[in-house]
């Protein structure tokens, strides 16, 4: 187990070291930071001034050696923008995106999980049909247009939650919600496919045999078999959250890392960007080493 | 009248598909009682589970349903139960095992989980029921037994399995068990073993015992009477004796004379140089030794059966010599080549003369192809063998070869039966008009009197286009009628290799004798002779 995590952590370092080459020449050919920052009268020699205070005046690839130098010494460097240290503000942002992505995640897996389980329990009836046309219609929904629409009735219309924002609980409600509906549409159908198949398995068989109830037939026989299909579109939808939900977190003027990124991008404060890239991949990174090892909890048949 | 155990009154039951309504079982009846073994046989399709999973409450409704009769156990109808009665009964009263104990087992909970799950869904303690669990156990032999209950159903061998399969099922005393294809995944010699084992529980329980089988072997061995099925009706029953030597239906009678292991015993023409030489063939698997230096030769025509149980290195030889896996040591000369060395090159050429059948013709046959399209692969592949314009012509004329027809060619392998879509497997492995077919368990899965016309149809290749064949197999009767030699196989290793005379009639080794002495016979009278030898020699 131990040399698993370890080979998953040098793979995984890899694919850092490539995404970080990639954003950091990315990023560079966007645009001049000086002319962003410097008022537009500002002269040429100003402009040099600012370039030489960041190292922005190095050839490139200094430019990245020195970086890579200080990642490796926990230096992010400054926020352009904020004048403080880049990785404080990526940080104070993630921890927004991740309470926002676990709450969610949460729900839709517990609720997806009930729903998915029981439709495949009785499959063709009404339940079934129903929570199929809901699934669907979830997961096939712009989640902006829903996040406007949400707005306008709830917000505006019903005054019944703020608009955006953060400062209460009822701020949270809004964005939740909203990014609550496509993943428990993909992860509703995932459970009822993988249930059905389960539910209809010989193990299932065995336990009707020996009078096992129905509760635990399914909530304990079958659903702990369909789980491994499922545990990986979980994984996959609660990295596209811990992304930061660009659109909904700017919708909602929801301070995550998604907005902060977008932000940051328009502004080319670089060291922003790069932090936030880092710290997201890494967390992506942590969240499928959970998942490899919730596999094998689940499953005694996979050892690594 | 005292009533019976067990007593199925006019069953029908009907199953309601998109084609329409397929009787499964139609007015069948039949009794048993405490003490006594019934056996169900029939061939796939007979319809010989469906009353089984009707007394269960295991038929799905729909697309099930009960059109009729009425299953009594002492005296009271399991149908006019409400369902939790009935899920009571489940366990208590009458339980279950089944074919395949790996599939029939929760893959992720330990067995002991899975006893204990048993014992408490009818009111029994937790402390009680491990107390219980652990008893079962030791009772049904398994080794280790502490250490076993708290083992996942993954880590035990198949034998095994079936007897936690059997420990679970006897775990609440059941008055009844059912025991569908108890032992038809297992060795032979693990058969033996499971089914003197169900014969010494029932003898200390007094259960009756209803056992699903195809395999008239296992109705000789175990049974006091047997009724037979065919699509879904009762045609003969009867005591096992009364049955097989005076069979009253023409069904009946097929299935006895179809029973392998009556004929003549083949006389291998000793003429000729070897197509094939192997020498001191090794393969390991990490540090585990699957082949441990196997020598042998082949004939043009002749057939070398390689019989052993499972792990005993026999489908390991054929994917080395086959080149699906690498040899990791020996020769093997196919017309002075060395199989095992050749480069890809040689071996794509080679790839027509050599062939192989695989066991499951459901899975080794491509879904989304045609027929026409499975078999006329092969000459997409080897061009040489067939201008385009004869392929139709070809594929047509193969098929007249393994018994089917022309018209088949359209039609996806679904639309056939097993047996069928095992011809047409062989069909396709004849397109390349092959020098040596390699036959893996190529007719286990059939129905015994599919498997005679699929052997007489190999026999008559071998006749007709002077085919080589290693067969192998785990089943002796059959390979009694087939093959010219024997090689019989043990972890890796080769125990005996003689002519089909010289190891049937006179074995050497322990081991084929054992393996001989485990094997079925569908005599119940020589059955029970072989058993009360076997008996005489064991004590």
């Amino acid at each position: 187990m131990l040399s698993f995590i370890r080979k998953r952590a040098f793979a995984s370092l890899i694919s850092l070291i490539g995404l970080l080459v990639m954003v950091f020449f990315l990023s560079r050919l966007t645009g001049d930071p000086a002319s962003l920052f410097l008022p537009v009268e500002a002269s040429a020699e100003m402009k040099a001034e600012f370039r030489a205070l960041h190292g922005l005046d190095q050839p490139l690839l200094v430019q990245f050696g020195q970086y890579v130098g200080n990642v490796l010494t926990g230096d992010l460097g400054e926020s352009l923008r904020k004048a403080r240290p880049a990785l404080d503000v990526v940080l104070e942002a993630f921890t927004w995106t991740l309470w926002l992505a676990v709450i969610t995640m949460t729900l839709v897996t517990v609720c997806a999980i009930v729903v998915g389980s029981l439709a495949a329990f009785r499959t063709g009836g009404f339940f079934d049909r129903f929570s199929s046309m809901v699934s669907l219609i979830g997961a096939s929904v712009p989640d902006f247009w829903l996040a406007i629409v949400a707005i306008v009735v709830f917000a505006i219309q019903l005054s019944w939650l703020p608009t955006s924002g953060t400062g209460s609980l009822a701020h949270w409600i809004l964005p939740i919600c909203v990014l609550f509906v496509r993943p428990f549409g993909i992860i509703v159908q995932v459970v009822r496919g993988s249930m059905i198949t389960a539910l209809s398995s010989a193990y299932v068989k065995t336990a009707r045999a020996k009078g096992v109830k129905s509760g635990p037939i399914i909530f304990v026989h079958a659903l702990r078999n369909a789980m491994l299909p499922v545990i990986t579109v979980i994984g996959d939808q609660a990295a596209s959250l811990l992304n930061g939900a660009v659109v909904i977190e700017t919708i909602f003027g929801f301070p995550g890392v998604g907005k902060l990124m977008i932000d940051s991008i328009l502004q080319r404060d670089f060291n922003v960007v790069l932090a936030a890239i880092l710290v997201t991949a890494f967390a992506i990174f942590l969240m499928n080493l959970v998942i490899d090892l919730a596999y094998a909890l689940l499953d005694p048949r996979i050892r690594y | 009248m005292a009533d019976h155990l067990l007593e199925v009154r006019n069953l029908s039951v009907d199953f309601h598909t998109a084609s329409g309504v397929v009787h499964a079982v139609r007015n069948i009846s039949y009794y048993l009682d405490r003490g006594e073994t019934l056996a169900i046989l029939g061939e796939s399709g007979s319809g010989k589970s469906v009353s089984s999973s009707a007394i269960m409450n295991l038929i799905d409704m729909p697309p099930g349903k009960i059109s009729s009769g009425e299953i009594l156990l002492d005296g009271q109808d399991l149908f006019k139960m409400s369902s939790e009665a009935r899920r009571e009964v489940n366990g208590r009263r009458i339980a279950m095992i089944f074919q395949d104990p790996l599939s029939h087992l929760n893959p992720v909970y330990t067995v002991g989980w899975q006893m204990r799950e048993a014992l408490k869904t009818h009111g029994i303690g937790n402390a009680k029921a491990q107390e219980e669990a652990l008893r079962l156990f030791k009772r049904v032999a398994l080794p280790d037994p502490e250490r076993a209950l708290d083992k996942y159903p993954h880590e035990f061998s198949g034998g095994q399995r079936q007897r936690v399969m059997i420990a679970m099922a006897l775990a609440l005393k059941p008055d009844l068990l059912i025991a569908d294809e108890p032992t038809t995944a297992l060795d032979v010699t693990v058969q033996a073993e499971v089914l003197n084992l169900l014969k010494e529980l029932q003898r200390e329980t007094g259960m009756g015992v209803l056992i699903i089988t195809h395999d008239l072997g296992v109705v000789s061995e175990v049974a006091d009477r047997v009724v037979v099925m065919e699509k879904g009706q009762l045609v003969e029953s009867g005591t096992v004796r009364e049955v097989y030597h005076n069979p009253q239906h023409a069904y009946t009678k097929k299935l006895i004379s179809a029973a392998p292991g009556k004929g003549d015993m083949h006389e291998p023409a000793t003429a000729g140089e070897p197509i094939l030489s192997v020498k001191d063939a090794r393969k390991f698997y990490g540090g585990f030794e699957a082949l441990k230096g196997v020598s042998f030769d082949l004939k043009a025509g002749e057939t070398v059966a390689v019989v052993g149980e499972s792990g005993s290195g026999k489908s390991t030889l054929a994917r080395i010599l086959l080149r699906l896996e690498e040899a990791d040591g020996g020769t093997a000369k196919w017309k002075g080549k060395d199989l095992f060395t050749m480069s890809p090159g040689e071996l794509f050429k080679l790839r027509r003369d050599l062939q192989m059948v695989f066991q499951d013709p459901t899975q080794s046959l491509n879904p989304r192809m045609t027929v026409y399209q499975l078999i006329s692969e092969a000459w997409v592949i080897h061009p040489e063998i067939l201008p385009k314009a004869k392929w139709r012509e070809r594929v047509a004329e193969l098929l007249g070869q393994v018994g089917l027809s022309a018209e088949h060619m359209g039609r996806y392998p679904h639309q056939f039966s097993g047996g069928q879509r095992q011809r047409i497997a062989i069909a396709r492995a004849l397109a390349l008009e092959p020098k040596l077919i390699v036959c893996d368990e190529a007719v286990s899965a059939l129905d015994v009197s599919v498997q005679a016309q699929v052997i007489t149809l190999l026999d008559k290749l071998r006749k007709e286009m002077g085919i080589a064949f290693i067969f192998i197999a785990h089943d002796l009767p059959l390979v009694r009628d087939f093959a010219d030699y024997v090689m019989v196989m043990q972890k890796g290793e080769v125990v005996e290799f003689g002519t089909v005379a010289q190891v049937f009639d006179n074995p050497q080794k322990p081991y084929t004798q054992a393996l001989l002495a485990a094997s079925l016979d569908p005599d119940p009278d020589v059955q029970a002779a072989n058993r009360n030898a076997r008996l005489a020699s064991a004590s």
